[in-house]
């Protein structure tokens, strides 16, 4: 039963590379490739039901136990990310099937697409640290083809920055593995946090910690966010959406496995610098999603907020917070596609990027206005939309923990977002009508329908709350007792005594 | 040995440094790529150089080296080859339709 973790990793390389011999044939790569993604989305929700039956599950390749074989460990966070991420991918490509042209799709569109949810699945699941650097690896190759894929001039140049910011954050990652298996000589992350709570307080695995905190904020865009806005407007819509959505929560993902299963020790360090970068990430994205005229600038400032926001969560550290954070992780997948999506269509029926330039938007697409209308809400955390319970649960969670400072940003953030996002609204979709009868471009219900299905995910996520519950509640337990993970991984107390002789 | 190997890591390093921080793209590819030998020098040199025989069980009575730094490098070595394969070609593209290879010239203006 185990084997089926490795699926949602191993299906799409194999779609992947399968597509590259149907170059020609678009249609039977668009089918194939959706088809991929429902299969491995049904497979998380067999996984998850699983999980809740029999706890954290492994699975050791060729049988190597842990800590000395890889293995992919499959928790209730892992595979929620895993599920979300999944729906959120499908639907951006089935815009993409219905928008990106024939050029594209001959030039292996979905081999890439797949080949980077492969890498996104993988760094979810995977039990090895190396390993979570490999398909981090899988991940970015695949996103530096797609983010040069169609060759414009804009395009090839931020292409370009992109790749050696992150070959620098790799070769950061290495070097932070090379000292961490120096240290504790091992790479096996359930194994790891027992090395580490044995040191005790090292100011060694301090700093091996702090390094990590560097790369994985590098990749999440927490403060060291410089190269995303350029980075995350120049490919196509549906492009950026998939980045938006995926790429930056692979990255807080590997934030919060670290910081609640690898380094536990010194909390009063990496949590408090956490809690910094993650109050001077929200600062700073308010300020550029203030200060933008362009949507895509305002869209992409918003993806800080919210990585912010949810790091604060982490920093918080208290099982609700937690909650809070597993749970607007996967609002924050939904609905920054979806704000992509929008801003992607935008831009698409009226040719400018600029918000004053555009008016009336609503008059001649009045559907595609409200699904504004209603991503807008959910990111401002308007119940019952999806973004209400994070925020609540976070905020719950820096109540307990005494961190009013976290809690004052992230609750004025949220009136930045619901500022920012207005002010498109009402310059761009109410007012006069620019846009003539003649010159509308038509918006075929066919385009609007991923839109309107992650509309449907926010408001499932969001009423259908009750339901989720017990596997957030699981996940957060998890998170918060790191025995339970190492227990699982490493077969309890038999053999915590055998390995560390 | 090892403090002479990390010397050796460290001086990659500075001509890595010195690569990248320049302007011109081929010499900041090639910052990368000696970037990325220092990072695997110094993953060798972590778990330790040469204590011991080959790990191979029967061949002898040990102590063995371990062999876990090398599976480690060989597939860092891969990834970065395949790597700077791919940003060698973008670089190559981004100078034939930017028409410059010069960061300066790469910037962009405001009002794309």
């Amino acid at each position: 039963m185990s084997n089926i973790i490795v699926l949602p990793l191993i299906v799409p390389v194999i779609t992947a590379i399968l597509l590259v011999f149907m170059r020609e044939n678009v249609l039977l790569q668009r089918i194939i490739t959706l088809l991929t993604l429902v299969f491995v989305t049904i497979i998380s929700i067999v996984l998850l039901m699983e999980i809740q039956v029999q706890g954290v599950m492994r699975i050791d390749f060729s049988g190597w136990l842990p800590p000395f074989g890889i293995s992919f460990v499959a928790d209730s966070f892992a595979v929620l990310l895993v599920l979300v991420a999944n729906i959120v991918a499908a639907i951006c490509l089935l815009y993409a099937i219905f928008t990106i042209g024939e050029r594209y799709e001959k030039m292996y569109f979905y081999s890439f697409a797949l080949l980077m949810i492969a890498g996104v699945n993988g760094s979810f699941l995977t039990g090895d640290i190396f390993n979570l650097f490999v398909c981090f690896e899988v991940m970015l190759l695949a996103s530096y083809a797609l983010i040069a894929l169609g060759g414009e001039k804009v395009q090839l140049r931020e292409a370009l920055k992109y790749v050696l910011i992150n070959i620098v954050a790799s070769w950061i990652f290495l070097v932070a593995l090379a000292f961490l298996y120096g240290t504790v000589g091992t790479l096996n992350m359930a194994h790891i946090s027992v090395r580490v709570m044995e040191t005790g307080n090292d100011p060694l695995i301090t700093t091996v910690a702090l390094i990590f905190l560097i790369v994985f904020s590098l990749k999440a865009g927490l403060l060291l966010f410089f190269w995303l806005p350029g980075s995350y407007s120049v490919p196509p819509t549906a492009i950026a959406a998939l980045f938006a959505a995926l790429l930056t929560k692979v990255g807080i993902y590997a934030l919060v496995r670290t910081f609640t299963l690898l380094f536990t020790n010194n909390t009063e360090v990496t949590h408090t610098v956490l809690g910094v970068m993650a109050g001077l990430t929200i600062i700073a994205g308010c300020m550029g999603a203030l200060a933008g005229r362009d949507v895509r600038t305002i869209a992409s400032y918003n993806v800080l907020i919210g990585v912010g926001f949810i790091v604060a969560g982490l920093a918080i550290g208290t099982e609700s917070a937690l909650q809070g954070v597993t749970y607007y992780l996967m609002h924050d997948m939904v609905a920054k596609a979806m704000l992509f999506l929008a801003v992607g269509m935008m831009i698409y029926l009226t040719g400018e990027t600029v918000i004053d330039k555009m008016s009336g938007l609503i008059r001649n697409y009045p559907v595609f206005g409200w699904m504004f209308f209603i991503v807008m809400c959910s990111l401002a955390g308007i119940p019952p939309l999806s973004g209400f319970l994070g925020k609540v649960l976070i905020g719950q969670g820096a109540i307990e923990g005494g961190n009013f400072v976290l809690l004052g940003l992230g609750f004025l953030s949220s009136l930045v977002v619901l500022y920012s996002l207005l002010r498109i609204f009402l310059s761009s979709f109410f007012g006069e009508t620019i846009i003539s009868l003649e010159d509308e471009k038509p918006l075929p219900r066919r385009v609007e329908l991923p839109v309107i299905l992650l509309a449907l995910c926010t408001i499932a996520l969001g009423i259908g709350a009750e339901w989720i519950s017990p596997y957030i509640t699981d996940a957060a337990e998890t998170l918060h007792t790191p025995s339970i993970y190492i227990d699982a991984v490493l077969d309890g107390a038999k053999w915590q005594g055998e390995v560390n002789e | 040995m090892e403090s002479l190997i990390l010397v050796l890591v460290g001086v990659l390093v500075a001509v890595a440094t010195y690569l990248i921080l320049s302007k011109q793209l081929l010499r900041v590819i090639l910052g990368t790529a000696v970037l990325s030998h220092a990072a695997h020098l110094l993953i060798l040199t972590m778990g330790g150089l040469k204590r011991g025989d080959v790990p191979l069980l029967g061949e002898s009575e040990g102590p063995y080296t371990d062999a876990l730094p090398q599976a480690l490098i060989l597939t860092a070595i891969v990834i970065s080859f395949a790597v700077t394969a791919f940003v060698l070609v973008l670089g190559y593209r981004a100078y034939k339709t930017n028409g410059s290879g010069n960061f300066d010239e790469l910037r962009g203006t405001p009002d794309e």
